[in-house]
């Protein structure tokens, strides 16, 4: 795999190749030295034109835990301020020749943008509020940690469908691992024909959230209200809140972070034991070393551009310690 | 208020000082006019800017004119756009009128209006007669000026309409924009009575449109772009003809996009509402699922729609409940369009590859007739106030002159637009316009064809 961009251009032998790969990342991470030199000698730009901390933080330790050299670069405080545009921003640090770039962006489509302008592979940290693949990816590996398979497990994605780059990642991808997803909000945040796109089924009311194996719970923005989505937040928390009434003692409950406490979960639930939040955050960091050896030494398709000189560009097997 | 039509020619173009008009003959053509009911091999004889005789093919009398060797070759009455973009002022590296109308030559266009949403807009008379000035220097077809309908295109107090009569505007539009004021376009409509010029509306409600870049639909749903919906359109369209029916109004509503606007017109016309529509080539040969490719060459306003409402637009150009195709040839600058989608402008040029594309994709296949499509790339004039070309002895001489066996490839030779930005750009064509006369004067010739290897 040359990039990163989307689940949607992902098959199912790719999700489980990653998976896999994770699963022995993790082994790493349980030894006294974490570190393995599998990328050594390679540079990753980490390029955020959104605030993030657990993505950005937890790509740039996966980067270094691969032994690779990151470059971190926000938008504030840098030429992004001054008005430079993504093309020539790319531009710029492709001339430092990294192999991979990884971006947030606040626009759909900017990561795929981004592929035309460099030789790196890029790695798509959440564009817009099309897709997230790299969350979508952690969630799934956290669920396989407990679960063995997704297949025919329910999975109900609720809050602000609408304005998620995280619901539309992960409804396709547990699709594709072979999970039922039901969408469920407000009928003003669940956007018409997501049904359709994701092959997944719509529910306006938490009533039957108890058929769900897994309740995976969104963020809401406070600001919604004041764009008439939602009457008031109490009356949302009072609908969709998922709280210790509502979550059976058998399901399990995620949430992509950060949580605003009170309204989208309560907090005994957050802090109880279905709540897998903290496992998402261990997972993102084994699933995105493995979505860097992936798109860096993951074999498939050769990269075009790729430097000739192999002893640069031969992969040190995993494992071997640094 | 009737309007009286006044002749295309009547704009401003370069044409009459540049070069006196020269007798012409094309020989042996297949002249196509559904106007008069034409579809047959002709000689056309053209004289002092009108067509003088069609005869026999092979029968004309030559006697010094030039000759354009048309055998194998279609002639149409050249076709007039309603709803272009020159960008001047304040916009020149998007576009200018010399290069606009140039594009518009090399599409078969005889006619242009260009809209006056410049920097900064169209809203006053000394700034119609600058612009009138520059298109009897520059201009390769005949162009008009549309003046806003507001002042500095605010859509609060009306701009001085009668005194921007009086300048040459053609008409009145606050194109890019709605003007979202019923209050405000119920006084134009009513001073349409004392100024008697068309007023042509871009259909938008802000409120219902805010935050949208795309239709609607399943596949904004599936990419998370914010949706503008059909009702945006419709609903406005809607309160605007029962506008116009109170004050007894004339509008034109510029680029149709939805199945439900088609209806609203379809319900004012009933209705006897003096109303006329535009669709564009885009809208009715692409849909949102273009936008998947998450290419802003894609990102127009109004946006691509879903295939329902592309087979609705079609049905009613094919009833006439659409009176006629208008590009809305929006040139931007690269820069404008190679960022993320969202972010990008919104607009597409359409001169150069109208025809083509319309005959590529829906005369070729037989969902469209050749005459139908050829009546309404002609009859924006008459939306405007013009008289439609057409090819009958005495009538103006405006001709496309085409090859419907060409094969070309969008964009692979350049532009005559000084904007590169066509959705349609690297897409196999057929049909290519060879040659444009506007009021007798040979405005355009492919290169290839001039150079007699066609």
């Amino acid at each position: 795999m040359r990039h990163l961009l989307a689940i949607e251009e992902l098959e199912r032998a790719d999700v489980e190749r990653i998976m896999e790969r994770a699963r022995s990342f993790a082994e790493v991470g349980r030894r006294d030295i974490k570190k393995v030199p599998t990328l050594r000698g390679r540079t990753i730009v980490s390029l955020f034109y959104e605030s993030s901390t657990r993505t950005s933080s937890s790509f740039e330790l996966a980067a270094k835990r691969l032994s690779a050299d990151v470059v971190s670069v926000k938008s504030t405080g840098s030429s992004v301020d001054k008005g430079e545009s993504l093309k020539d921003t790319i531009a710029t640090l492709s001339a430092y020749s990294p192999e991979a770039i990884v971006i947030r962006h606040p626009h759909a489509g900017a990561a795929k943008l981004v592929t035309q302008w460099t030789e790196a592979s890029v790695v798509n940290a959440g564009d817009g509020k099309h897709e997230h693949p790299s969350q979508a990816l952690l969630d799934a590996y956290t669920l396989l940690e407990r679960l063995d398979s997704l297949e025919g497990k329910r999975i109900w994605i609720v809050g602000d469908v609408l304005h998620s780059r995280v619901a539309r990642s992960c409804a396709q991808c547990f699709r594709m691992m072979g999970a039922e997803v039901t969408v469920c909000g407000p009928p003003t945040l669940i956007p018409r024909g997501i049904a359709e796109e994701f092959g997944c089924a719509v529910a306006y009311e938490l009533d039957r959230l108890g058929e769900a194996d897994v309740v995976y719970a969104l963020r809401m923005q406070r600001e919604r209200m004041t764009e008439s989505f939602v009457p008031s937040i109490r009356e949302y928390a009072a609908n969709y809140q998922i709280d210790s009434r509502r979550l059976g003692p058998r399901q399990l409950l995620m949430h992509p972070g950060p949580v605003n406490r009170g309204v989208e979960l309560s907090p005994e639930v957050l802090d109880g034991p279905a709540s897998l939040v903290t496992a998402q955050v261990e997972s993102g960091l084994v699933v995105r070393m493995a979505i860097l050896y992936e798109v860096l030494a993951g074999g498939g398709e050769p990269r075009e551009g790729a430097r000739p000189d192999p002893s640069l560009s031969a992969p040190t097997p995993i494992g071997e310690p640094a | 208020m009737s309007l009286e039509l006044r002749p295309i020619s009547a704009l401003d173009w370069r044409g009459t000082e540049a070069q006196p008009a020269g007798d012409l003959v094309v020989r042996a053509a297949r002249v196509v006019c559904p106007r008069e009911g034409i579809d047959a091999g002709h000689d056309l004889v053209v004289r002092d800017g009108e067509i003088a005789e069609l005869t026999a093919p092979g029968a004309a009398e030559v006697d010094g004119a030039e000759v354009i060797e048309a055998e194998g070759l279609a002639v149409f009455p050249a076709f007039f756009d309603p709803h272009v973009h020159l960008r001047t002022p304040g916009h020149e590296d998007k576009e200018d009128v010399e290069t606009g109308s140039r594009a518009a030559a090399a599409g078969g266009f005889c006619g242009i209006v260009a809209m006056a949403n410049t920097a900064p807009p169209v809203d006053n008379a000394a700034h119609v007669a600058a612009l009138r000035e520059q298109a009897r220097k520059q201009a390769a077809v005949p162009t008009g000026f549309m003046a806003t309908v507001t002042a500095g295109m605010r859509g609060g107090e009306l701009a001085e309409m009668a005194d921007l009569a009086a300048a040459g505007a053609v008409g009145f539009s606050d194109d890019g924009l709605p003007i979202a004021s019923a209050r405000v376009l119920r006084r134009a409509l009513s001073y349409q009575r004392l100024v008697g010029l068309p007023i042509a509306l871009h259909e938008e409600d802000p409120e219902l449109s805010a935050g949208g870049w795309m239709h609607e639909g399943a596949v904004s749903a599936a990419l998370g772009i914010g949706g503008i919906p059909s009702v945006s359109e419709s609903t406005m369209i809607a309160r605007d003809c029962a506008l116009a029916a109170f004050e007894d109004a004339r509008i034109h509503v510029q680029h149709l996009s939805a199945r439900e606007s088609v209806e609203a017109i379809e319900a004012a016309k009933a209705a006897g509402v003096r109303v006329t529509c535009e669709a564009t080539p885009h809208h009715l040969v692409l849909t949102d699922e273009e936008v998947r490719s998450l290419d802003s060459r894609f990102k127009m306003n109004p946006p691509l729609r879903s295939e329902a409402d592309r087979e609705a637009l079609i049905d009613a150009l094919r009833s006439g409940t659409i009176d006629c195709i208008a590009t809305d040839h929006a040139p931007h600058t690269t820069n404008e369009k190679e960022v993320p989608f969202e972010a990008a402008a919104m607009g597409v040029t359409g001169l150069e590859t109208a025809f083509s594309v319309v005959y590529t994709e829906l005369v070729r296949p037989g969902v469209l007739g050749l005459g139908t499509v050829v009546e309404r790339l002609g009859a924006g004039a008459e939306a405007l106030g013009f008289v439609p070309s057409r090819i009958a002895p005495g009538a103006e001489a405006n001709l496309a002159l085409v090859d419907l066996e060409a094969e070309w490839e969008a964009g692979a030779e350049g532009w005559e637009s000084r904007s590169e930005n066509s959705c349609f750009a690297g897409r196999r064509l057929h049909g290519r316009v060879l040659t444009t006369v506007a009021a007798g004067r040979v405005a355009y010739r492919q290169r290839s064809f001039a150079m007699g290897v066609a």
